[in-house]
């Protein structure tokens, strides 16, 4: 059993052999984690950098633990106080570190498609650790573990994906996957952060009311708004936005159903997730974080170079 | 022109046949019970995938001879632990160990033993869950003189002399067998 690919740059490029060996690896490494030795020498011939051009806690940490208990060895990279801040390109800086022997590059841009630019010219397997507003495949991967460990299965889940998602890879991700994996979807959100064509181009459903979108889905997964990447205000105010698309007790409790919410981090507390539900029982926030180191082992495990 | 089926046919050798096969769980279980009696601080870890299917054979001989409740049976994957993983992917399976082996008689029981490479990566996969007091093998076929790896079996169902070319195929299930193809 192998990927089909040889670097992991999105969802899109995956089959769905590839997402559920990658699943059902990030079990068995998930198992591992549980154990008193937490670590396997599976990696210990490998050597993995993380390049860093944009900011970032768990994604970050979670990789880095991930290598570490595959035996890896890393390097980080985090583009203030590098090289790059004095105006060295991209490949320059990837072909200079490969030169010192690394074996595989994780790597997060602000650029889209800058870790696809990479691929075409660099002979070792690239991780895409989410560039820009397009894709964060690892991500979706976590998402998709915690929402098959709550519910057993992808397929027929009903995911409602509530938010930024003009400027949300991870929602890019997850339509890819969630698609893929046959459950339905339906996005919500300011008309002014849902791209224009993404019923045609995804073939999902878009809602503008919040509440009948929370009333028909089993899981919501809660963007953050992505205030760094908005040139121009596309709604009046944070608190207007909590108004109309804010999750909080009172409308979870109007429901008169469960739901599962899911958030990728980091979280607006008051602006997208009110505290209460963040922290509340129905909230798989956590787990997804675990999960994300079991998941990214299984990737860096499948894609680890091999002789032939 | 060598007839290609005459030629396939003709060198499938029986090892073992399922009345051999099935006296040779029988004989081994009582060798394990023999030297573990009563059975207190005595663990059974079968290696996944193919060890399994004959240490359930070797635990369900067991549970006759002593109370069920007391054998503690566990089976353990050594994916993550093999030193060939850069050459060829394998599927992990489930570790399911839950007992601890902390100060435990372990013994490990996979179906074939060759170069000892899978029991090598055993035992490193073992230790990382405590140490036991002494670690023992029982094997269903060892194929001698083909090791890589300073490692023998405490039991042994059946050691043969085979070529490198040769491969031991172990049957479960209906019709049970080892062949030599």
């Amino acid at each position: 059993m192998e990927l089909s690919t040889k670097h992991l740059l999105g969802i899109k490029n995956l089959t769905t052999e590839d997402i559920n060996l990658i699943l059902s690896t990030a079990a068995n490494f998930k198992d591992v984690l549980q154990r008193p030795v937490k670590k396997v020498p599976s990696l210990r011939d490998v050597t993995i950098v993380n390049l860093f051009y944009e900011n970032s806690t768990r994604t970050r940490i979670s990789f880095e633990l991930a290598e570490k208990r595959l035996s890896a060895d890393t390097v980080n990279f985090a583009v203030s106080g590098s090289s790059a801040a004095k105006g060295e390109t991209l490949l320059d800086t990837v072909n200079n570190i490969l030169s010192m022997k690394v074996d595989m590059v994780v790597m997060r841009h602000s650029a889209s498609g800058a870790p696809h630019f990479l691929s075409k010219h660099i002979p070792v397997p690239i991780i895409n650790a989410g560039d820009g507003i397009n894709e964060h495949p690892t991500q979706a991967l976590l998402d998709a573990f915690s929402m098959k460990e709550k519910f057993g299965e992808l397929k027929g889940l009903k995911v409602a994906i509530i938010g930024d998602i003009l400027h949300s890879r991870v929602a890019m991700s997850n339509m890819y996957l969630l698609k893929k994996m046959g459950a339905e979807i339906i996005i919500t959100g300011p008309p002014t952060l849902i791209p224009k064509y993404i019923e045609e181009t995804f073939n999902v459903k878009v809602e503008y009311n919040l509440k009948k979108v929370l009333q028909w889905c089993d899981v919501a997964n809660v963007l953050r708004i992505q205030l760094e990447r908005q040139n121009q205000p596309l709604f009046s105010s944070l608190r207007e936005y909590n108004i109309a698309y804010g999750i909080n007790k009172k409308i979870l409790e109007s429901l008169g159903k469960e739901i599962t919410i899911m958030h990728p981090g980091p979280i607006n507390r008051g602006v997208e997730l009110d505290s209460d539900v963040a922290d509340g029982p129905f909230s798989i926030i956590l787990n997804q974080v675990e999960n994300g180191v079991a998941v990214r082992m299984a990737v860096l495990y499948l894609l680890a170079n091999r002789e032939n | 022109m060598i007839p290609c089926n005459f030629s396939k046919n003709f060198l499938v050798k029986t090892i073992l046949s399922q009345s051999q096969m099935a006296l040779t769980v029988k004989r081994l279980a009582h060798q394990i019970m023999e030297t573990h009696v009563p059975f207190t601080d005595t663990v059974i870890i079968g290696i996944q995938p193919r060890g399994v299917l004959f240490s359930d054979k070797i635990v369900a001989e067991l549970k006759t001879l002593i109370a069920p409740a007391q054998l503690l049976y566990g089976k353990l994957d050594i994916t993550f632990y093999r030193d060939d993983i850069r050459k060829e992917l394998h599927v992990a399976n489930k570790t399911d160990i839950h007992f601890s082996i902390e100060n435990k008689n372990v013994i490990i029981v996979d179906d074939v033993l060759y170069t000892g490479r899978t029991i090598r990566a055993a035992l490193d996969a073992l230790l990382d869950f405590g140490r036991p007091k002494k670690v023992e093998l029982c094997v269903l076929i060892d194929r001698r003189f083909s090791r890589e790896f300073p490692i023998q079996s405490n039991y042994t169902g059946r050691a043969i002399d085979t070529f490198v070319s040769e491969k031991v195929k172990v049957n479960w299930g209906e019709n049970e067998e080892v062949v030599l193809v």
